[in-house]
């Protein structure tokens, strides 16, 4: 028998709270700046943002200090985002060619590079110092 | 209208696409109509090449794996699952038994999320938004586990050649638990709103109808086939990683239904009972879940010299949430492969568009084509260039015409 199933179900949406993530401020504020502001002054709130899971794979971080500049990264990285500077027995990494994959992470035999929990990494310039990893 | 009697009215040509708002991906269509119905249909595909395999060739395996996860945007373990295993044949390594098992329960679950994102589109393309946005809500608890698996939502990056590359820990289980009653419990809700819909099945009963002699002389796969009465389904005919140990048998709409009829609205029955059948498989999974280790080789440079003593090649196979996914691999003792052919599902599904459109209404056209969960930029694998011309325009070239032009009428 064909009916419409769905209008019991919207009718009970409309007592739920909404599925998605709150927006950081619930209206659009008429300057961001002069709302961040006031965050930091503690006079308004904004929703906090939604916590990633354990070992996400985000932007990554890299520990010089440790590096010998082996390549083995280099080597593995599928999207060739990691430079060698043979010279200085260091590397350079591309945030903005990276995948995300972690493969570096796990060759490194010295532990200097971990994935963070960093992934607002949108920018105009794709060669931002934020974006270069060094 | 003309009146000249010599003018042929019909049939005309309505072309659809490359690019088409009731088209989710870049295909062409050329239709022959006769007022609103279809007389012939023909397509063109190959507007999305992206030269993967031609990239995977200068790429080591422990690269491809990684660049086999964005083959597909949906298929995210599919690809990775049927490569590794065309390179675990290769160099003969043995998968440790858990990780097989964890391999069968991400593959499972991103069944479950695919075929909910397929209904959420078809509901679309009918014009019933609201049960878009409802069965894309219930999707969220797919990709929610799936981050908490792997890591990531989309592209997991959890299959490596010879195991995968994050286990599950014990705090994950109820976790896991926690989706699989979830979806258990929305079973009934689901069949019931897709299913008793009077919309939906005005819409869908007897549309875009794929006979079983069509599906069986076309070569279809997956629930496309299934849902025109083709018993066939990889992880039951071919079994590999954890399926062989498992009770499953292929979904086909006369169980439930009580007939087959392999038009639009079989296929959904076909997707909508997969979602339940794939919880049953991750819980028979959960069950049998051996312990032990993940990775035959967990030393990644270790892996990288074996790649360079391996010689032959190897197919793999994996059945993916729109069909089977096929990777021919051929290793030539270098660190690259000197072949690699990726064949994924929607390559073997496309052509059945053709009968399922003939005979069809204009308004037709978006749910049918809708209706095999089509994947052209995974199926795009050539790009035809004749004597040197591409037939494309860029932008740069439609420029470089236009000055000329400019310069001719000025001279």
């Amino acid at each position: 028998m064909a009916t419409l199933p769905m209008i019991p179900e919207l009718l009970r949406q409309l007592f739920r709270t909404p599925a998605t993530n709150a927006f950081p401020a619930k209206y659009l504020p008429s300057s961001v700046t002069e709302f961040l502001a006031k965050v930091g002054r503690g006079e308004a709130a904004i929703h906090p943002p939604v916590p990633v899971p354990k070992d996400f794979r985000g932007k990554i971080t890299y520990d010089p200090t440790g590096c010998t500049g082996c390549s083995l990264c280099a080597k593995v990285c599928p999207a060739h985002a990691i430079e060698v500077l043979k010279d200085e027995k260091r590397i350079r990494i591309y945030v903005s060619q990276c995948i995300f994959c972690s493969q570096c992470t796990d060759i490194c035999p010295k532990g200097s590079l971990a994935m963070s929990d960093a992934f607002l990494l949108a920018d105009e310039n794709r060669y931002a110092d934020h974006l270069i990893v060094e | 209208m003309s009146d000249d009697p010599q003018k042929k009215m019909t049939p005309y040509t309505v072309p659809i696409g490359p690019t088409h708002p009731a088209l989710k991906e870049p295909v062409m269509f050329t239709f022959q109509m006769n007022g609103e119905q279809i007389l012939k249909a023909d397509f063109a595909p190959g507007q999305t090449h992206r030269g993967i395999e031609w990239m995977g060739m200068r790429r080591n395996p422990v690269q491809i794996v990684h660049l086999t996860d964005r083959i597909c945007g949906i298929c995210g373990v599919s690809h990775s699952l049927a490569f590794a295993r065309a390179m675990e044949q290769i160099m003969e390594i043995e998968v440790p038994e858990r990780a097989d098992y964890v391999r069968t329960i991400i593959a499972e679950f991103e069944r479950i999320q695919s075929h909910l994102l397929w209904a959420g589109v078809a509901a679309h393309e009918l014009g019933f938004d609201t049960l878009l946005h409802l069965t894309w809500r219930v999707r969220e608890q797919a990709m929610d586990t799936i981050e908490l698996l792997t890591g990531n939502r989309v592209n997991y990056g959890i299959i490596q050649v010879g195991g995968v590359r994050r286990d599950f820990t014990p705090d994950q289980f109820p976790a896991i638990e926690e989706t699989l009653q979830y979806y258990s419990d929305l079973k009934s809700k689901l069949l019931k709103i897709f299913l008793e819909d009077k919309t939906i099945q005005m819409r869908c009963r007897d549309c875009g109808v794929l006979s079983y002699d069509d599906a069986l002389k076309l070569c279809t796969v997956g629930p496309t086939a299934r849902a025109s009465g083709l018993n066939m389904d990889v992880r039951v005919d071919y079994p590999f990683a954890a399926y062989g140990d498992l009770a499953i048998e292929p979904i086909l709409p006369d169980a439930y239904m009580g007939e087959t009829r392999g038009d639009v609205f079989d296929r959904i029955v076909v997707r909508l009972l997969e979602v339940d059948q794939s919880v049953d498989i991750i819980r028979q999974c959960l069950d049998r879940m051996p312990a032990g280790e993940v990775i035959a080789e967990p030393k990644l440079a270790k892996l990288l010299n074996q790649f360079k003593k391996a010689h032959g090649e190897a197919l793999g196979r994996h059945e993916a949430p729109r069909g089977e996914v096929l990777h021919y691999v051929r290793m030539d003792g270098k660190e690259h492969p000197t072949s690699w052919k990726v064949k994924a599902s929607s390559y073997s599904n496309l052509m059945s568009w053709i009968p399922m459109l003939e005979g069809e209404q204009i308004a037709d056209i978006p749910i049918i084509v809708a209706s095999i969960d089509p994947c052209l930029s995974c199926t795009d694998r050539v790009a035809v260039v004749r004597s040197g011309e591409r037939g494309i325009m860029t932008k740069e070239e439609l420029h470089r015409l236009s000055v000329e032009k400019t310069r001719r009428l000025s001279a």
